[in-house]
């Protein structure tokens, strides 16, 4: 009797352990994330959070390993803490820490719309200051643009990115096509492929920003980049005849099968892989691509080979420039505004987006943000070609869902998504559009 | 035993640790996401209280009403497929060879993880490389629809690995309620001369019926709130087609930045639950409970 008591009293003391061990752990957890003041001395630790995974982005991952190890080096007071999330986690995990108020003190953030709420809940700091010193000239033309809000940029970006439409050269000959030019010819080569039974065009549109492109560069060729611009803006109307004739277009494209067979309920890593392995001819995406077709080893050489890029062609009649492209920065570094040691996570940033840009070229492949030397580097044909063409563009427009602020992104993304599946017309289409820019959210 | 069990205070040592947790991680936050409810709040800035704006734009939204419908409709299936589930479970009660085998089979999906099943399923789905599609091919049906980007099917597609996943489960709940059902009681009956299926009808449904009802429950709030495998495999596409509450609200509240109007689809959500589990109570009520021994 007396021993099953002081049994049963044992187990609920380990119970209230257990209960209090998962306290103290969240408590390590989250009271760390807020930087800690710079106590015994000079020691100072800077939270960063970022969104390269081992796994999924092994070249970044490297990188900003071998950057904060030299950081640190340099700095024997600062410590640097990472905590590396996956994409779609990094973004939940920004807003579940934010409405707590506990961001990081350095961490990754996307342009534009996504940035806004950020800023208006006072949580980045504007790192003006260090554009103007030493990273000043540094950056590509209308990269930290897309940062600026009110006048104050609040995050360095990292990469730049253009959509180019990459195709299979070798499945490219063995039809006997030649690049198309003008859409004309586009729709000419889809028609060859599909009657071959060979998939033209691998899209994956479950992602929904995928299909965003091909509206995109329909609209800008046809409607004209400025028209489009000021539709996303609100300013103009996405009831402009170009922007209507564009959502038209592109259904007409999905009724001549050209892309993949099932493209609204394939995810783009899907799509991609249709591509790779060689199902699929053409592939619209973004130069952060572009490892996987140059040094990325996990793909055979024959393909890597076989991979050539060309412009999306222009429309007759229409207003576009070949020479407009669909991009804009990828990501971007912010540092918290309430951030204890806010001083050293800018001087961080400084370092970090330097040697970003002189490491990120020849160790994963992208393009950075800043204005790097390229000549004396030895360089995959692709990457420089493109690298090129973005020196050439006419225009950039910045990614449509990027552009907007978060609740008409949404409403972007699933209207793409309706026309390509033809579950809306283009008038509905784009009056949704107009509706939700002007709602302002 | 009985001693320790009559102190208060052992009692009270005994109940605190869970209820704290539960009020901490469970009630406290329904009580906060009734609140957000009526807040306009993007999850980041400040929020403005703007009463009950949220719940009546609610009422008026034919997405959240279309993917309520889905919700039901996946509650309807999981419902019925509870008979099914049954008599599975009785065959594999009834001693029949290779029982044990079955329902090892039947029970494996249950250990699989969600994101697994999703991923399993979507190779078995996929239009040109699938399993499902290069099977129909070969026994010569051309041009097999692409299942889970067609608004038609996409729905249907995506319950049947929903039910799959958790067939196991029910029938492992109705072997054990089987297997407790005293083998006298059969006999008995078959010394009477009543056949199989009047066994199972007479004897064992009702014997049984405590059990059924609780899974009635479970299958049907667990459908409504449904969330995991439309996530990972479709994310409520192709617009919209596959939307379910749960999904729409995670999709308000982190894609479209709106918490407000994302804890109102919260809160809804449960109120549903809850008018639901009490209406399958009242339903399924009986005044005797039966008795086998």
């Amino acid at each position: 009797m007396f021993n099953k008591k002081r049994a049963m009293l044992l187990l609920s003391v380990c119970l209230v352990l257990v209960v209090s061990g998962c306290g103290a752990n969240s408590n390590e957890g989250t009271g760390g994330t807020n930087g800690e003041p710079a106590e015994n001395g000079d020691k100072v630790t800077i939270n960063f959070m970022h969104l390269w995974p081992e796994g999924v982005s092994a070249g970044q991952n490297k990188i900003v390993n071998q950057i904060i190890t030299e950081y640190q080096d340099e700095h024997p007071n600062v410590a640097i803490k990472q905590e590396v999330l996956d994409n779609e986690q990094y973004k939940n995990k920004l807003k579940v820490l934010s409405a707590s108020n506990k961001l990081p003190d350095v961490g990754v953030t996307w342009a534009a719309g996504f940035l806004q709420p950020y800023v208006e809940g006072q949580l980045f700091t504007p790192v003006d200051d260090l554009l103007s010193g030493e990273l000043k000239d540094k950056f590509v033309a209308g990269t930290t643009e897309a940062y600026a809000i009110d006048g104050k940029t609040y995050a360095l970006p990292l990469e730049f990115n253009i959509a180019p439409i990459y195709y299979n050269k070798s499945i490219f000959e063995k039809y006997k096509l030649e690049i198309p030019q003008t859409y004309e010819q586009l729709k000419a080569v889809v028609k060859t492929l599909s009657d071959n039974g060979v998939a033209p065009i691998a899209l994956g549109n479950k992602d929904r920003w995928t299909g965003s492109l091909w509206y995109m560069y329909l609209a800008d060729r046809m409607a004209g980049q400025p028209a489009l611009s000021s539709a996303i803006s609100g300013a103009g109307s996405f009831k402009e005849e170009g922007l209507l004739k564009a959502a038209a277009e592109v259904q007409s494209l999905v009724d001549s099968q050209a892309f993949v067979k099932g493209f609204n309920g394939l995810s783009n890593e899907e799509a991609k892989s249709e591509f790779l392995n060689g199902k699929a001819a053409m592939y619209m995406m973004g130069t952060w691509e572009l490892p996987n077709f140059t040094t990325n080893e996990d793909i055979p050489q024959d393909f890597r080979d076989s991979v050539g890029f060309f412009k999306f062609p222009t429309v007759e009649g229409g207003k576009g420039d070949i020479n407009s492209w669909v991009g804009g920065p990828g990501v971007g570094l912010f540092v918290g505004e309430n951030s204890k040691v806010k001083a050293e996570s800018k001087a961080f940033v400084e370092y970090f987006v330097t040697k970003w840009g002189e490491q990120s070229v020849t160790g994963a492949g992208v393009i950075p943000a800043t204005k790097v030397d390229a000549s004396n580097m030895d360089l995959p044909q692709l990457y420089i070609d493109l690298f090129n063409e973005m020196n050439q563009a006419s225009s950039i427009t910045l990614f449509a869902d990027v552009q907007m602020q978060a609740n008409a992104a949404e409403t972007h993304l699933n209207m793409i998504q309706a026309l390509f599946g033809k579950a809306t017309t283009p008038e509905k289409f784009s009056e949704e559009h107009d509706t939700a820019i002007a709602s302002g959210k | 035993m009985d001693k320790v069990l009559s102190n208060k205070k052992i009692i009270a040592l005994y109940v605190l640790p869970s209820l704290l947790l539960i009020l901490a991680i469970v009630y406290i936050p329904i009580v906060l996401t009734a609140y957000y409810g009526l807040n306009e709040w993007n999850g980041i800035g400040a929020m403005t209280f703007v009463g009950l704006d949220n719940y009546m734009a609610l009422f008026k939204d034919a997405t959240f009403w279309n993917s309520a419908w889905h919700s039901l409709l996946l509650a309807l299936f999981s419902g019925l497929s509870l008979m099914l589930y049954l008599v599975v479970a009785m065959v594999l009660a009834a001693r029949i060879k290779g029982a044990q085998l079955f329902r090892k089979i039947y029970l494996i999906p249950m250990l699989l993880s969600s994101v697994a099943i999703a991923q399993l399923w979507l190779k078995i789905y996929h239009p040109t490389n699938g399993v499902l599609n290069t099977l129909l091919e070969s026994i010569g049906i051309a041009n097999p629809p692409a299942w889970l980007a067609e608004s038609s099917i996409v729905l249907f597609a995506l319950f049947i690995p929903i039910l799959w996943q958790y067939a196991g489960f029910y029938i492992l709940i109705y072997y054990a309620a089987l297997k407790n059902i005293p083998a006298s009681l059969e006999e008995a009956a078959k010394i009477d001369g009543a056949n199989a299926l009047q066994i199972a009808w007479k004897i064992k449904l009702p014997l049984a019926m405590e059990v059924v009802k609780v899974t009635i429950v479970l299958a049907v709030v667990g459908s409504l709130k449904y969330f995991d495998l439309i996530f990972v495999m479709t994310d409520g596409g192709p617009s919209g087609s596959s939307e379910v509450m749960a999904s729409y609200m995670y999709h308000e509240a982190f894609r479209a930045y709106d918490f407000g109007y994302g804890s109102a689809i919260g809160f809804f959500l449960l109120v549903i639950c809850l008018a639901v589990t009490w209406v399958i109570r009242k339903l399924t009520a009986t005044k005797d409970t039966i008795q086998y021994s």
